[in-house]
């Protein structure tokens, strides 16, 4: 990539708060390949940060995220809010490639020019995936988008990560398949602000919701109270009836992405969770420590980029191994001693 | 007479050659490349099979005879010994009029009925002067707006004599509205009219992409037409289930069976929903398949449809007519399977093709044109084409005896096999609730698109070969004189509906649309009768979509990749 | 270190065959790149804008009605308009030999016709990286 000097980028960063999609997407680029220019970029915008509220949506594959969002989309326009997603897929662990599928659903805002939708790949890098999206969704921020909404890939860690990416969370299940029970076995149930069950048109979805009721707010719904779910429960020696909900206990609510139906209450939810979390304070305590993990992440990748330099990270393992066989001390004594040459030597230099 | 086989004696006989022949030929030369000795679909074949891989104790039950239950034999008693298979070209480009004379050449070059290929806009709902239908107004068939065009693409030709089928899904409603009020005008009896409409909306959704509403709403149209053909076009095919388009976007042999059947059983449920009684609609379904260049696959792959259609309607819906469980077909040899290089070889694959649908016990044939790859096809080679089935019919001599490869070791293998492979599948999607349900999950499309791209993987990396592509290749050579689409041919389509807009009576139009649109909302009302109306009114099919779009919405594509 | 180049693969026009598009796209992600699908029937305003927001290096374009004379220099059109111009456009799909010229004039820098394997699309995807065509 050419480099860029720092009249380009300050242009770029004003042609960003303008919200012109070429500079956006352009920005997002930069901060995504996570090199210098990328940081010198964040840096010039960083005032511009922080506006927008920042949803997370997370859930198991095929839930129906995608077209969530999608309906999501609608509805936020017809509250003319300017909307930014960010849509995570895997990168293909064999070729670094990746097929970007999640805005095939949200094809229909293609041309809404109120409407930035980007698609990022994982990269296999694994917290640093978390800082690009952090730092994408503070330039669709700059760029004058007041709601941004990220789509995790919804597979192993990005469920806890996403905690620390956006202001809410939303969590999407859906009845059959038993992804009820897995993801409350997957710890997906410690994160959520509001649950949404998605594909109410099929069966299932009340008995999950109510399930969900029972395990998250302690409420029994008559009907269901019996079912071989809360058999499950009791036989773990837990049962939430004993105690009770937490006044900001999240909420449970059905809908269908696909004929959007639920979709102005979820809105509606999804508002009044913000408003509390704000009266609480709750809001910005969790602004907070999403700065300081940011300030953590950029350390560590800071730090990854220097070892990288090195060849002691990322670098060729042959070489690094050719050095310790010929050294009789243990592995961490070699790269204690290692660390500690190169941080004195000069060829240390900077970080 | 003979002994009947001592099939124990056999198997050792059997044992022996293997162990004393075979095996030391195979160490000698262990054979071609692996994926090369299967069948296009993949399924391995055996060096050899012989009576100990049949079991003629069950023959009746597999093969039976033919025009008997389970129909593995052939639909008729005499198939082609009695009358040959329908010579049926599709047919359809430009304007109405331009494809009103490739008719009535094609008539008049002994071909027995007609097919009708729409463009694009006309196939998705809207008219030639939407914006959408840029560069594509007559390009893949002909432009139908309104009335007035079906009037000019069916002017002379005898509609009570010929039998029409016509490639429209989603507004099929709609084109077969017009086609039976020019029909009228023709005073030619609605009882005598004969032809397909394609109709088949759930293979839009897998593999063809015409689709306009969503899966509910389309399902509803289908059951309104097949209600209005069992009650007034009794002749009238009302639905002709695709395998074709499956097959052509990447699907197997197996898939195709396994898919088509699972649409075909989601129609005759709708049927039945309808409180259609299914000896009342079943003989007006039919199917469609594509004829690839796999000999022995695709004979086993009609014969295996053949059977599975004939259990799957008698023993799950409990149908007792014969002709309820008949599979009957329509095929059209493969498009894919053409290279747009030396195009003059796929003269050699057509006839492949089509042997294959002579042999599997095809009811009509389309057999493609050698420039089929590169652009649409010329006089030429659309006679070629036609050609390639009357030598198939007058000279080949395997339409003289019924299901001539029944029997064949390795054809009666292959045909159980596809059968349970299929089978598989279709348990499979009944356990995810249907086909509908399969296909709003992305499965269907999933298993299609695997499918596909492991065959073109294996054609890239040269596993498979493929003449002219990926071996015995020529340095690129001029292609010949193909037939160019007429620059002028769109501002003339949209000069006539100019005319219609301005001609027509405005409010009658709107008076009926509105009726449309009433009765769209109305689940109980059968939407032929208010189409019908609009149609006489001549109402644009984008009108008539567009009122039908605003009560059930638009389908969107699930993404599968 | 090599740019990760992101690839678009839209299908304008209205046809539904998709076996190709989808073809492509699966394959181009196995050889390392980026790419977003935008599926069937999408208008060249939307493949556009979509190939700007997802800053992408090159948009294939997949069309087998024969509406690519119309469709294919629009899309360059409107890149060129939008400041855009810099992404490069290839296509494919059933192409007479005779329109190939005229589209490369008006901007399409490579067509393809059935048969070409994905190692020449390959091949051309790297060129354009080579000649600093993508950036
Ligand atoms: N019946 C039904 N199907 C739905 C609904 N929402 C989504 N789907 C279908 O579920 C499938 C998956 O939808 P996506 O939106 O891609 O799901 P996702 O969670 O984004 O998937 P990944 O991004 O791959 O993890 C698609 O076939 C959708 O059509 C719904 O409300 N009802
Ligand atoms: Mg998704």
């Amino acid at each position: 990539m050419p480099s860029r000097s720092e009249s380009e980028l300050t242009a770029l960063a004003q042609r960003v708060k303008a919200g012109q999609p070429r500079a956006v997407a352009r920005a997002i680029t930069l901060v995504e390949a996570g090199g210098g220019a990328g940081e010198d970029l964040v840096d010039l915008l960083h005032g511009a940060f922080g506006a927008a509220r920042i949803i997370g949506v997370t859930g198991p594959p095929g839930a129906g995220k995608s077209t969530l969002v999608d309906g999501l989309i609608t509805e936020l326009r017809r509250q003319e809010r300017r909307v930014g997603v960010l849509a995570v897929d895997p990168s293909s662990p064999f070729s670094g490639g990746a097929l970007l599928g999640d805005r095939l659903r949200m094809g229909r805002h293609a041309e809404d020019r109120a409407v930035f939708i980007r698609s990022m790949a994982t990269r296999g890098h694994r917290g640093g995936l978390t800082l690009a999206t952090t730092e994408a969704a503070g330039i669709l921020d700059a760029a004058g988008f007041d709601t941004i909404i990220i789509e995790t890939v919804g597979v192993g860690q990005s469920e806890v990560e996403i905690m620390s990416t956006a202001d809410a969370v939303m969590v999407v299940l859906v009845p059959g398949a038993g992804d009820d029970i897995q993801a409350l076995k997957a710890g997906i149930m410690e994160i959520g602000d509001i649950y949404v069950v998605n594909k109410a048109d099929l069966a299932g979805a009340a008995e999950l919701a109510a399930v969900l009721r029972f395990a998250l707010r302690g409420e029994v719904d008559p009907d269901i109270a019996d079912s071989e779910y809360l058999g499950t429960e009791h036989a773990a020696g837990y049962d939430p009836r004993d105690y009770p909900a937490a006044q900001n206990a999240p909420q449970i609510l059905l809908a269908s992405a696909l004929d959007g139906s639920g979709l102005p209450q979820l809105i509606e939810a999804l508002d009044q969770r913000l408003a509390q979390l704000d009266r609480s304070g709750e809001l910005a305590l969790r602004r907070r420590q999403r700065g300081a993990a940011a300030l953590e992440r950029i350390a560590q990748s800071a730090l990854r980029g220097w070892l990288a330099e090195r060849g002691i990270v990322a670098g060729d393992p042959q070489q690094l191994l050719r050095e310790f066989d010929s050294d009789s001390r243990g592995p961490h004594r070699f790269m204690r001693d290692k660390l500690q040459q190169l941080t004195r030597s000069r060829e240390g230099g900077d970080l | 007479m003979s002994e009947p086989i001592d099939l124990e004696q056999l198997e050792t006989a059997r044992r022996e050659w293997d162990k004393t022949v075979l095996t030391p030929a195979l160490e000698k030369n262990p054979g071609r490349d692996e994926a090369a000795l299967r069948t296009a679909s993949n399924i391995p074949l055996q060096p050899l099979y012989d009576p100990t891989s049949d079991n003629p104790a069950t023959y009746l039950e597999r093969q039976g005879f033919p025009g008997c239950y389970p129909f593995t034999r052939g639909v008729q008693p005499t198939m082609y010994r009695g009358r040959l298979w329908t010579m049926r070209q599709y047919a359809g480009f430009g304007t109405a009029e331009q494809t009103n004379a490739r008719f009535r050449y094609l008539l008049d070059q002994g071909q027995t009925g007609l097919s009708v290929a729409f463009d694009l806009p006309t196939q998705v709902g809207l008219d030639s002067d939407h914006s959408l239908a840029l560069g594509e107004v007559g390009k893949v068939g002909v432009a139908i707006d309104t009335l007035r065009d079906m009037e000019a693409l069916l002017a002379e030709i005898p509609l009570d004599e010929v039998s029409t089928s016509m490639t429209i899904n989603a507004p099929a409603a709609v084109l077969l509205a017009m086609y039976i009020v020019v029909a009228e005008s023709q005073d030619a009896d609605w009882s005598k009219l004969r032809g397909t409409i394609q109709n088949d909306i759930l293979k839009e959704y897998v593999a063809r992409g015409t689709y306009i509403f969503p899966p509910g709403p389309s399902m509803r149209l289908i059951q309104n037409t097949f209600e209005f053909c069992a009650r007034k076009l009794p002749k009238w095919n009302s639905i002709s289930v695709s395998g074709y388009h499956i097959r052509e976007a990447g699907a197997t042999a197996v898939q195709e069976v396994a898919f088509t059947l699972a649409d075909a059983i989601a129609y005759v449920e709708t049927a039945l929903q309808a409180g259609l009684n299914v000896d009342e609609f079943a003989g007006g379904l039919s199917f469609f398949f594509s004829a690839g260049s796999d000999l022995l696959e695709e004979v086993a792959k009609f014969r295996a449809a053949r059977r599975m259609w004939a259990r799957i309607m008698k023993q799950r819906f409990g149908a007792q007519s014969p002709r309820s469980m008949t599979l009957r077909f329509h095929s059209q040899t493969s498009g894919a399977a053409l290279t747009a290089q030396q195009p003059d070889n796929n003269v050699a694959r057509v006839t492949l093709h089509a042997l294959a649908a002579v042999l599997g016990g095809t009811q009509s044939l389309h057999t493609n044109s050698r420039d089929e790859a590169l652009a649409l096809p010329s006089q030429e080679s659309v006679q070629i084409a036609l050609r390639t089935q009357q030598i198939l019919a007058h000279e080949s001599g395997v339409a003289n005896t019924v299901d001539p490869l029944a029997g064949s070791y390795v054809v009666e293998a292959l045909t159980d096999e596809i059968e349970a492979q299929a089978h598989d599948y279709l348990e499979r999607i009944a356990s995810m609730g249907g086909m509908v349900q399969a296909i709003e999950a992305g499965y269907v499309q999933r298993e299609i698109a695997d499918a596909a791209y492991t065959y073109q993987r294996q054609l890239e990396d040269g596993k498979r070969i493929v003449v002219g592509v990926n071996r015995f290749t020529t340095a690129d050579e001029p292609h010949r004189d193909l037939m160019r689409h007429d620059p002028g041919l769109r501002e003339a389509q949209l000069a006539r509906l100019a005319d219609v807009r301005f001609e027509r009576n405005e409010q009658a139009v709107l008076q009926a649309l509105r009726a449309l649109r009433n009765a769209a909302e109305q689940p109980g009302e059968n939407l032929m009768y208010p189409i019908i109306d609009c149609v006489r009114r001549y109402a644009t099919l984008g009108e008539i979509c567009a009122e039908l779009r605003r009560v059930f919405g638009e389908h969107t594509q699930p993404g599968v990749v | 270190m090599t740019k990760r180049l992101r690839i678009l693969i839209g299908k304008p026009g209205l046809d539904g065959h998709d076996r190709g598009a989808k073809f492509i796209a699966r394959g181009l992600r196995d050889a390392g790149y980026e790419v977003i699908y935008t599926g069937i029937r999408q208008t060249p305003e939307s493949i556009v804008s979509t190939a700007i927001q997802e800053d992408v290096d090159l948009i294939g374009l997949s069309l087998l009605s024969g509406a690519h004379n119309e469709l294919f220099p629009r899309i360059v059109q409107l890149l060129r308009e939008q400041d855009a111009a810099d992404i490069v456009v290839f296509g494919g799909g059933i192409i007479p030999e005779e329109d190939i010229e005229p589209l490369k004039q008006a901007g399409v820098r490579a067509i393809f016709t059935p048969g070409t394997t994905l190692n020449t699309i390959i091949e051309f995807i790297e060129s354009c990286r080579q000649d600093q065509k993508v950036s």
